[in-house]
């Protein structure tokens, strides 16, 4: 929340815009905040006092829906997890995440990360389709079995990862952190019978062997899904199951 | 030139009710069907993600001496007895399946150490029922039917298409109009079936639970092509928002053991729900904490004015919250800064679930009356009013009735589509003209409006204000009338409000006034179904009746649009089938 009475102070918020018309140029705007202020909290006090135009994507405000994800002062986060004071600075510089193309001022184009997370089948396969839809009784999975996928999906696909990855800005054809994360998910649910056809679709250059483990994307996921470390065990299990056909 | 999509069937919502019917169709059509999702957000950022606590179901009967007739039973009593009792039965019979369908998709269920799937207690339920995944139930059953849904060619996902209007014509779905965010371009999705699952509308009020999102537009677009709307007067107030944002604190927190106290450090509810105490159902827990709040022992939090209790967690111990609740702690701590390992919550009564909504029969099929049904309309899930929730829902109900209902729907459109030939996606005249009508209406006058202008986020903040205060969990006539005439003072000051924003590419500000102009409709009618309803059921309480009344009242409010006029209202009966109305304690 942001604008009202007691507890508030000024800061100066700059945000880096862009229209297809005008090209980028920057925006700056003057917000009060209290210590409850998020940066999407002033985000959208300035769209509803100040400055209409602003284009924002945003919507649960709990950082769970993965909408809002923007670079603030440097770094890929979460604008509705980003409390403003625990920044400790009053200016803040927000500019639209690395690595995607740009729609409009802090909203990006999410199509292409959408077709790469698709493209590693992220749903689970079974041997019998027919038996998989018609759910008498449920698969048993100890909460053991459950611990060896559950972080990992744990994605919201808010791109941060993405953004964040050094090896994106380079290669445009990677299938980047998200996706190969989600590639491991999925192979490692003991209920999934998709096995090494998994390995097979991340097994290529644009796939894992394009990773260089610099590990941005663990820093910056905002749900501690560790895109790295899944990224390093697919190596590790292609490479097992490689030595073994030898 | 308006591009027009033609679809068998088109889906407005992509919630877990949307997306489940748009599963249930394809997966029932095996291919030979065009299915189309048009969401106004990226389609997996849908609110259903936010659910956290759990879905009800009756999994294991004889092992936890439970029942389907016992989960009708609590049901239909949470409902304060308003509830359509074979809506229910339909509910508790064919939640326990979905369970096992989510299973089968991947989703990830807490689990039992024997491998079956773990339940735990929840507000109103006798028995613990509650399956959940860890406190983010409905983000991992969201994140799997998204996830599933890609396997199938035949669903087009149309992220980010704002919907402006539902086309009517001959008492038949056409079609809607909307918006292509990313380009601005106005289009048409032509179906031979339609399905309404754009939740519910709590964003009308200013301290929600709800994402911003949550503007109830699937209602309102409903309404305007006069389809009556149900039962709207029912607005859940969740015990537990933390302030001053109204995130949710789930009810699971209480369900593991959490406390509620008041300023003098009393465990409050032992004098309205004794037995029950923290699990007593939303609406008798809100009115306890408000009743509190007034009486003078809340606190007042400096910063917005809020004034609140505190939910008590710290006796559960760190193990048992980073097992059973890690997402609250995570919320809080990041939100609040408060550790509930070490410190209590502040929290106090949000606006949080919409009861009400389109109006349907008991498989979701939309009804213009108490008999005649709109053949190829259904609507499902928070948007939708079958009623399984009457006056109040049980907490874990919500996310049950999203897939029932989406399974439900989704197969009867695939089956009514599939007997439809093609020749039904032409455009007539008639519809072309309400076609250009409704791109004017959109385009011209909204974007065009020159003089003196109001800003609409000022009438929007005024809305949510009014709601806040003389709408919220105590009503009376007083409150109710003053209520009424804001929001036709704010509707003329609408009239005059302009979107500044021009561009075509992703116009947020339009988007933001469209969705305005369906909160105003919404609250007129929240507002008119409480000012006509002179008793107390379930989460509609009057402090000038403050008693229910089943003699006048055991019936379900319509609301219906009049051009011009104020709304109209009529009643239905409530179908009861095995349970008569009884004193309502805990």
């Amino acid at each position: 929340m942001a604008e009202k009475g007691k507890g508030y102070k000024s800061v100066i918020i700059k945000v880096k815009r862009y229209d297809p018309g005008k090209g980028f140029y920057d925006s700056e705007y003057n917000v009060k905040i209290s210590r409850y202020s998020t940066v999407l909290d002033a985000l959208l006090s300035i769209i509803e006092k100040q400055d209409p135009t602003l284009a924002v994507r945003y919507s649960c405000r709990m950082g769970i829906c993965g909408s809002c994800g923007m670079i603030i002062n440097g770094v890929p986060r979460l604008a509705c997890e980003t409390n403003i004071m625990g920044l400790g600075v009053d200016k803040i510089y927000v500019e639209p995440m690395y690595n995607l193309k740009i729609v409009r001022d802090l909203v990006v184009d999410a199509s292409d990360f959408f077709k790469k997370h698709r493209s590693v089948k992220p749903y689970l396969i079974r041997k019998d389709e027919e038996e998989q839809f018609r759910a008498a009784e449920e698969y048993r999975q100890t909460p053991e079995q459950l611990e060896n996928f559950l972080p990992f999906a744990y994605c919201i696909k808010c791109g941060l990862c993405v953004a964040a990855c050094p090896v994106v800005a380079e290669k445009p054809g990677f299938l980047g952190p998200q996706a190969l994360a989600q590639a491991y998910r999925w192979y490692a649910d003991s209920r999934d019978q998709g096995g090494i056809s998994r390995l097979e679709l991340v097994d290529s250059f644009d796939g894992v062997w394009s990773c260089e483990f610099a590990g941005s994307c663990s820093r910056v996921c905002p749900k501690g899904v560790d895109p790295a470390f899944a990224i390093q065990i697919l190596k590790t299990e292609i490479f097992k199951k490689k030595l073994i056909k030898r | 030139m308006v591009e027009i999509l033609k679809y068998d069937i088109v889906i407005l919502g992509s919630g877990l009710a949307g997306l489940r019917a748009a599963f249930q169709a394809a997966l029932t059509s095996k291919d030979r069907l065009r299915i189309a999702v048009v969401s106004k957000l990226h389609a997996m950022r849908s609110h259903s993600v936010s659910a956290e606590g759990g879905i009800s179901a009756v999994l294991y009967p004889k092992e936890m001496n439970d029942s389907i007739d016992l989960h009708a039973y609590d049901t239909v009593k949470g409902s304060d007895f308003l509830a359509d009792q074979d809506a229910v039965e339909l509910l508790v019979k064919l939640v326990p399946e979905e369970i096992r369908f989510f299973d089968h998709l991947g989703t990830p269920w807490s689990r039992r150490p024997d491998g079956r799937i773990a339940q735990r207690p929840f507000g109103g339920m006798s028995v613990p029922r509650a399956v959940f995944a860890a406190d983010k139930t409905g983000f991992f059953m969201m994140s799997t039917l998204y996830d599933n849904l890609l396997r199938f060619n035949n669903v087009d996902i149309y992220h980010e298409n704002m919907a402006t209007s539902i086309l009517m014509e001959n008492g038949m779905f056409r079609g809607v109009t909307a918006i292509d965010m990313a380009t601005g371009e106005f289009r048409v999705f032509l179906g031979k079936a339609g399905i309404i699952a754009t939740g519910g509308a709590g964003r009308v009020y200013s301290f929600v639970t709800v994402a911003n999102s949550s503007t109830g537009d699937g209602i309102a677009m409903a309404y305007r092509a006069g389809i009556p709307i149900k039962d709207m007067e029912f607005v859940q107030f969740h015990p537990t928002g933390m302030v001053p944002s109204g995130v949710l604190i789930t009810e699971a927190a209480r369900g593991e053991g959490g406390y509620l106290i008041n300023k003098e450090g009393e465990r409050f509810l032992k004098r309205y729900a004794p037995q029950k105490m923290e699990l007593a159902p939303r609406d008798i827990i809100s009115r306890a904490i408000m009743t509190e709040i007034k009486e003078g022992r809340g606190f007042v939090q400096e910063e917005s004015g809020l004034e609140h209790v505190l939910l008590d967690l710290r006796h559960l111990g760190e193990e048992k919250i980073n097992e059973r609740l890690p997402m609250i702690r995570e919320l809080s701590k990041k939100l609040i800064g408060v550790d509930p390992v070490s410190e209590p919550i502040p929290v106090r009564p949000t606006t949080h679930y919409t009861m009400g909504g389109v109006h349907t029969d008991t498989y979701g099929q939309v009804m213009l009356d108490e008999s005649t049904r709109i053949p190829n309309l259904w609507a499902a899930g928070e948007a939708a009013c079958v009623s399984i929730h009457g006056a109040n829902r049980l907490g874990s109900n919500s996310l049950g009735e999203t897939v029932v209902w989406g399974r439900l729907t989704g197969e009867a459109a695939a089956q009514y589509a599939m007997r439809t030939p093609d020749t039904v996606l032409q455009v007539s005249s008639t519809l072309d003209e309400a076609i250009k009508r409704e791109e004017s209406r959109v385009f011209d006058k909204l974007l065009h409006v020159e003089s003196a202008a109001e800003n609409p986020y000022d009438i929007r903040e005024e809305l949510q204000t009014t709601m806040d205060k003389k709408v919220g969990v105590f009503r009376d006539q007083r409150g109710l009338e003053e209520a009424w005439s804001t929001i036709k003072r704010l509707k003329e000051r609408f009239s005059r409000a302009r979107v500044e924003n021009r561009t075509r590419i992703y116009n947020n500000n339009l988007r933001d006034f469209i969705e305005l102009s369906f909160m105003l409709d919404i609250a007129e009618i929240i507002v008119v179904g409480a000012l006509n309803r002179t008793e107390s059921r379930g989460a509609h309480y009057r402090l000038d009746y403050p008693k229910r009344d089943d003699v006048n009242w055991l019936k379900h409010t319509l609301v219906y649009y009049r051009r011009g006029e104020p709304p109209s209202i009529s009643y239905i009966p409530v179908r009861i089938t095995r349970w008569a109305p009884e004193e309502r304690k805990y």
